[in-house]
């Protein structure tokens, strides 16, 4: 176990030097910061003398060594727009990305579980068959156009949920700013969230149903039947044990890519979150910003197969963590 | 990102009473959030509308382009080289200080050391303080914009910004990207103080109880400001109630707010130009007049206004919008095809050539549809466009190198004053001087230079305006450059919020004077 662990440490730095040097030499390409910073009339000396000043003439590795000799005292750089450090401006907006992350796991889960369930042990009733027709269009419409039709019919034509931000807060521990305990914050989740789970749960619905039709052709099922049992237990116990065991890989991974997707969801309904703020340092050219942004969403990915792995291992003792 | 900004050093008595309706809270949504409280860190329409609610400059527009007095009671021309305001007593600062003349000169001062500003207030060569309530404005030559440019003079509470915070800086300290006291800190005289702000998320204002302005029919008590960055999200929220004020308002959207029984879309015609630039240095062709005007000729700017903006735009044939002194009103838009095809042959191009194009794909309305169009309306004349479009982050970098034959650039004049658009779009390059700082097509006639530089010194308007409508002539007859349109302003509210009368040109709504009926 430790062993794993300070192999992964180690890759996990590998990878975060990798992300930095990617991030950090396409910064050039984003566009001119000062651009954003200054007004249309001000003059090209002016702009170059503010670049002298923020050190963006020096050359690209005594910027890049500057950069990590900041980073290894934990110092990201600082925000342009925001005019603090960008990981402290990256934190405080994680806890609203990572509850509308909950808020569309909880709705994956509860839907997709007995959804996928019920049309690989029937699948060919008229449910199944909606099921699998309606989850190929919930694939194929982009999120964008999913949570416009959504507003559209929920906010201005029915009145039913507001229309866009988070609503009410609460100040939790550590600053984490939650929605989770207000009638208002709750409220204002329920549409971001569906539109960001109309992503993945088609994926996991057909994931859970193929693998739960896999394992019901085994001869473990087989066996059981002939031994009588009830036909719940063989579903619900024998069955779905084996069938969630890839599903929880993939879910893990997907986590990660779910983080990614929150960018256009976040944005569509003026989620406060990471994803909205990276799309709008970007469009800024708030490059300290980006560069922050990229480290923080690849420390994620890291950190979540890590537990992944490790729950992995727990839910199946065959895989040995530290023979990988 | 939690600021609670702490405005009020002392408590502001409340001496006059406001009159009028009830109070009332308006909810807003723009596209972005003022990026700094520092005034003076960038020109920029968010910043010139936070100012108008916060601060007060000495005059302001008024909706026919003229001059309002606002802390300036009244001005007059005391000689060529020297303008003199009469400052409103009794004014004070949100901090409680009064307001006086020491602090427009500290204003002054101040804006002179902005990298975005200086440039504005450059044709003054200093401030004199007559006594508390008189100040003087000199110029080093007769100066005819004087009033334009102190619209940009918003007086900020000297007492406020100096000593110093407490990181040991100067309060008074512009920092262009950084985190000074006076960009997380405000003091002035404005309708409304900052109560509440996280940035990129909400702004919420109160107003001001000891406002100077006794007068002003506005209700609003509060404001609460979100920036909603998708333009359908922003008509959503204005269509499901969740907010009662919203601009831009994006030209598709326009029939359905018509439509809506319960808001007001309210449009008008706007300044800012868009226009395309031909450059002779890098085509050999451009440097010929007439296959500059056959290109003009192939352009239809009614037929891109009426297809692509949907109405929501002006075509153009010259820089200056009405109601600036330099609009010439007999320059109308020229799209004649025969026309064009017969330059083209006069000028030995009868078979055409091959150029590249670029634009903004983010930055103006439709952008990336115009210039599309116009590369279609210029392969009717046999000139192949390779066109490229990108976001304006990228863009601009690429016009600065001026990496294309023809490039497409809005403009604004900062002054409202024509002059602007010949100093920065259309006069010889020079950088010394600062001229033609965005003249990417490299025209140059040294005649409209000649009337530009004459026209900055000339202090009678009527004597101006003959003066900027020539230029105008003269880059028409050139076609110096493609004109296509002025781009419409839009903004829509609920039907009880009265936003009508505090609209304007320059998109600075004057929210201190809004009224919400109730």
């Amino acid at each position: 176990m430790i062993a794993f662990f300070i192999k992964r440490l180690f890759q996990a730095i590998i990878v975060m030097f990798v992300i930095s040097l990617i991030s950090f030499s396409i910064q050039d390409n984003l566009g001119d910061p000062l651009r954003e910073m200054v007004g249309q009339s001000v003059s090209e000396a002016e702009r170059q003398a503010l670049r002298d000043e923020m050190g963006l003439n020096d050359p690209f590795l005594i910027q890049y060594g500057r950069f990590l000799g900041n980073v290894l005292q934990g110092d990201l750089g600082t925000s342009y727009f925001f005019k603090e450090p960008a990981l402290e401006v990256i934190l405080k907006k994680m806890p609203a990305t990572l509850e509308l992350v909950f808020g569309a796991t909880i709705i994956i889960v509860l839907f997709s579980v007995p959804l996928g369930v019920y049309s690989a042990i029937k699948p060919f009733s008229w449910f199944s068959r909606v099921v699998m027709g309606v989850s190929i269009v919930g694939i194929s419409v982009p999120v964008f156009l999913t949570a416009i039709g959504l507003i559209y019919l929920f906010a201005i034509e029915l009145g039913w949920m507001p229309s866009y931000g988070r609503g009410d807060t609460v100040d939790m521990f550590w600053g984490w700013d939650s929605g989770l305990f207000t009638l208002d914050g709750l409220h204002h989740l329920i549409l971001p969230s569906f539109t960001l789970a109309s992503i993945m749960l088609p994926l996991f619905i057909r994931l859970i149903r193929s693998e739960m039709m896999e394992v019901l052709q085994s001869e473990y099922v087989k066996f059981a039947w002939a031994k009588g049992l009830h036909s719940r237990r063989i579903y619900f116990l024998h069955a779905l044990k084996n069938t969630m065991l890839p599903v929880i890989t993939v879910g893990g991974v997907q986590i990660g890519t779910m983080v990614a997707y929150t960018i256009l969801t976040e944005t569509v309904f003026q989620w406060p979150g990471m994803g909205f703020l990276f799309l709008e340092a970007v469009n800024r050219v708030d490059t300290p910003l980006i560069v922050a942004y990229l480290i923080v969403v690849g420390a994620v990915f890291v950190v979540t197969n890590t537990i992944v792995d490790l729950i992995y291992g727990l839910v199946n003792p065959t895989v040995k963590l530290a023979g990988k | 990102m939690k600021k609670t900004v702490s405005l009020f050093a002392g408590a502001v008595l409340s001496l006059g009473l406001m009159t009028g309706a009830q109070a009332a809270t308006l909810k807003m949504a723009y596209d972005a959030d003022p990026v700094s409280l520092d005034p003076h860190e960038q020109l920029s329409g968010g910043t010139l509308q936070l100012s108008h609610m916060t601060f007060d400059p000495l005059v302001r527009w008024d909706r026919k382009l003229g001059f309002e007095a606002r802390l300036a009671e009244k001005w007059e021309r005391v000689d060529p080289l020297t303008m003199r305001f009469h400052l409103r007593k009794g004014v004070k600062f949100h901090s409680g200080n009064d307001f006086t003349a020491k602090d427009v000169a500290f204003t002054f001062e101040r804006l002179r050391e902005s990298p975005d500003f200086k440039g504005v207030f450059a044709p003054f060569s200093g401030i004199k303080v007559v006594d508390d309530y008189t100040i003087e404005l000199k110029t080093a030559e007769p100066f005819p914009l004087v009033l334009n440019n102190v619209t940009y003079l918003f007086p900020m509470d000297s007492k406020f910004y100096s000593g110093k915070d407490e990181n040991g800086e100067d309060k008074a300290k512009l920092i262009k990207h950084g985190n000074s006291f006076a960009s997380r800190n405000m003091s002035g005289t404005g309708p409304f103080t900052v109560s509440y702000r996280e940035q990129g998320v909400r702004v919420e204002f109160e107003r001001n109880s000891g406002y100077w302005d006794t007068k002003s029919p506005g209700n609003v008590d509060k404001i609460v400001l979100t920036p909603i960055k998708e333009a359908p999200t922003r008509v959503a929220a204005l269509l499901s109630g969740d907010v009662d004020f919203i601009a831009p308002v994006p030209p598709t959207d326009h029939e359905r707010i018509q439509g809506n029984k319960k808001v007001d879309l309210v449009t008008m015609g706007g300044t800012r130009i868009i226009t395309f630039q031909m450059n002779q240095n890098r085509v050999e062709a451009f440097k010929d007049a007439r296959v500059r005007q056959a290109v003009a000729y192939a352009i239809n700017q009614q037929g891109i206004v009426k297809k692509i903006m949907k109405g929501f735009a002006t075509p153009a044939a010259q820089m200056s919008p009405w109601g600036y002194l330099g609009h010439n009103a007999a320059l109308k838009p020229r799209f004649d095809l025969a026309k064009a095809k017969q330059l083209m042959k006069e000028a030995g191009y009868e078979k055409g050539f091959s150029i590249t194009m670029m634009a903004p794909n983010n930055r103006y309305v439709n952008d990336e549809k115009i210039a599309q169009a116009a590369a279609a309306m210029l392969a009717k004349i046999n000139i192949k466009v390779d066109l490229k479009t990108m976001p304006k982050a990228q863009y601009w970098g690429e016009f600065d190198a001026r990496a294309a034959d023809m490039m497409m650039i809005g403009w604004h004049a900062d002054t409202e004053d024509s002059n602007n658009f010949f100093e920065f779009l259309t006069a010889c390059p020079d950088a010394e001087k600062g001229l033609g700082q965005y003249n990417s097509g490299n025209y140059c006639n040294p005649k409209a230079d000649a009337l530009m530089v004459q026209a900055n010194t000339e202090t009678s308007p009527k004597k101006r305006a003959a003066l900027m409508q020539e230029i105008e002539q003269i880059l028409y007859d050139d076609a110096a450059f493609i004109p296509l349109h002025w781009q419409n302003l839009a903004w829509a509210a609920a039907k009880n919020v009265e936003i009508e009368p505090v609209l304007n040109v320059m998109d600075f709504p004057y929210l201190g004077d809004l009224v919400i009926k109730k």
